[in-house]
């Protein structure tokens, strides 16, 4: 008994170094849309594929662009496309969540069968057909992934809604004339909250992921942005000629930002659980 | 029995809709004939291309005859090469297929016993570092880990020639080692789930009302894990793992892009990027078949294995 008493005032080292991660990744990115050291795209002949050093902290590649300031640049466009897609994801999902989780019947029966189908496949898989539809570019890419990521909010939203609508204080709320919409937004809605905010640093995680991952297939953003995935495929062909550190530090920057969300994530799991 | 076959007309609806799906869309962007016969073209040669290539038909006889044709094996013809779909696809698909399957032997092989191990002293230190170090290998893409392989493996320790799939082809020995890495690449972020998959479940029967009766009983921490709780633990890691299967295909198109194989999601890329309609449409076919039938196994697994399922 004891044992658990101390466990339970353990720190939530998932919730800090998670959370220290991405707010130190955000600023950095804030301060990539307003500045860079360099120029990205400028090129310096003098200062080809040089080494990290003081003055160029990632070094430069070979064309003499300065790394660092094109991985600031590309993790902001990476964050963005990450931002939207998740916004989409998560305000259509807890849109279609709570109709279907609070009014049931077979409108919700429908809507989870597609859910249920669409998650059976591998997203990738389901992004690249979408893609070969649309065509590649950062909306589209946008677009795709919000829509693949409105599943897993809707249904998670969807239990809790459905777990709620038969509590006590909802039936009471329903006694005094609260109408369906009053009821599902100021009544149940802050009450997920602590479902929902894990599942959105979560989220998070899997959009850079995937963003990235198109990307490096060429299949995302468009050749004259940059993003972190597109970096790193060009960064590869580097590898082999003798400059790994390009590679090296643009993958290592897609790794923090999904380390960095998915301790939050965990974090914010843990913290509720408690 | 029943369970089966009603899940296997699942199967069958899904396999229709997807294909159903992936036909029609395809098809409305898909028309070929500006790409293969130039913009100078008159409209009766476009008239005449889409008349050879059925495209004036209605799209729901197009797909009749499409679905007919692929169930008999043939796929059609690919635009840009002029060759049968088939002969294409073929050959790519072994190299994926071999691929996916070393991946899924990897994380059999490894994961099990390392969820066990962290599950069997909670919080001692094997555990910690376990945990800690899934966290982070789950957060390293699949294709990040690749080029970290390829940087280590390949340019440090020689161990196999990046980007030389095209020699090794006759030799099994220098096959299976440069096939070693991309496996591991697709198997590593597999195993440090289906670890931390199984760990959890394991720590979650060890908290039920039976294993207070084994333990009551006499038994040891081992005897408890090994002899009651480790059954019940495994079924849904069981699943967990037969549908990795499917996810692995699909991670092997990233792979193979990492590691220049030329397996099946390579031709997906180059096709998607050519516009080349068949091709497109019969890879998705057999991929989402692939999927399909995998989940399919899994159930039935998940019902020999758990007979509270065939209770019901």
């Amino acid at each position: 008994m004891k044992k658990k008493q101390y466990k339970e005032k353990k720190k939530n080292w998932f919730l800090y170094f998670g959370g220290a991660i991405v707010v130190v990744m955000v600023v950095l990115i804030l301060l990539g849309y307003v500045w860079t050291p360099y120029d990205p795209n400028a090129m310096d002949g003098a200062a080809k594929a040089q080494a990290p050093s003081l003055l160029h902290l990632m070094g430069t590649d070979n064309f003499g662009r300065d790394i660092f300031s094109r991985v600031l640049q590309g993790a902001g466009t990476t964050f963005f496309i990450a931002l939207c897609v998740v916004a989409i994801g998560a305000v259509c999902g807890t849109v279609i969540g709570a109709l279907t989780g609070y009014f049931g019947g077979w409108g919700d029966e429908i809507l989870m069968r597609i859910c249920d189908s669409i998650t059976a496949f591998p997203s990738i898989l389901l992004a690249l057909v979408m893609i070969a539809v649309l065509g590649p570019g950062k909306w589209n890419v946008i677009i795709v992934l919000g829509i693949l990521f409105i599943p897993s909010f809707a249904r998670i939203v969807r239990g809790e809604y459905a777990k709620c609508k038969d509590l006590n204080y909802i039936k009471s709320a329903r006694l005094m004339g609260a109408g369906h919409v009053r009821i599902m937004v100021r009544h149940i809605l802050p009450n997920i909250w602590p479902v929902l905010l894990p599942a959105i640093s979560i989220g998070f995680n899997n959009a850079v992921l995937a963003e990235a991952s198109m990307s490096f297939l060429g299949v995302g953003v468009s050749p004259t942005e940059a993003s972190l995935g597109r970096m790193l495929s060009d960064a590869q062909s580097y590898l082999l000629r003798g400059l790994p550190w390009y590679a090296l530090f643009v993958g290592f920057t897609i790794v923090l930002l999904i380390l960095g969300f998915s301790l939050l994530g965990e974090g914010l799991q843990q913290r509720r659980r408690r | 029995m029943h369970y089966l076959l009603k899940k296997f007309c699942t199967l069958i609806i899904t396999l229709f809709i997807v294909s159903l799906l992936a036909f029609c869309a395809f098809q409305l962007i898909g028309d070929p004939t500006t790409s293969m016969l130039g913009t100078n073209a008159t409209p009766e040669q476009v008239e005449a291309l889409r008349h050879e290539l059925g495209f004036d038909r209605p799209l729901l006889v197009q797909y009749g005859d499409w679905l007919i044709h692929f169930v008999q094996g043939d796929m059609g013809t690919s635009y840009s090469y002029n060759m049968p779909v088939s002969e294409m696809v073929g050959s790519r698909i072994m190299v994926t297929f071999i691929m996916t399957m070393m991946a899924f032997i990897m994380t059999v092989v490894v994961s099990i016993p390392l969820g066990i191990f962290a599950a069997r002293r909670e919080g001692g230190v094997f555990d910690r570092i376990i945990t800690a170090f899934d966290q982070i290998v789950m957060s390293i893409p699949p294709f990040f880990i690749g080029i970290l392989l390829t940087c280590v493996f390949g340019l440090i320790l020689h161990v196999f020639q990046p980007g030389s799939f095209d020699a090794v082809r006759g030799h099994p020995v220098a096959y299976i080692t440069y096939m070693i890495f991309p496996a591991l690449s697709i198997a590593i972020p597999r195993i440090a789930m289906t670890v931390k998959m199984l760990r959890s479940s394991i720590l979650e029967q060890m908290g039920q009302d039976y294993i207070r009766t084994a333990y009551s009983r006499g038994l040891n921490r081992d005897g408890v894990l090994w002899g009651h709780a480790l059954r019940n633990a495994l079924i849904p890691v069981v699943t967990f793992v037969a549908v990795s299967v499917a996810e692995m295909v699909a991670g092997s198109i990233v792979i193979e892009q990492v590691f220049s194989i030329p397996g099946i999601g390579r031709l997906l890329l180059a096709s998607i990027s050519s516009r080349d309609i068949p091709v497109v449409q019969a890879i998705v076919v057999i991929l989402a078949l692939w999927v399909v039938v995998v989940n399919f196994i899994a159930d039935v697994l998940y019902q020999y294995i758990d007979p509270r399922i065939r209770l019901n």
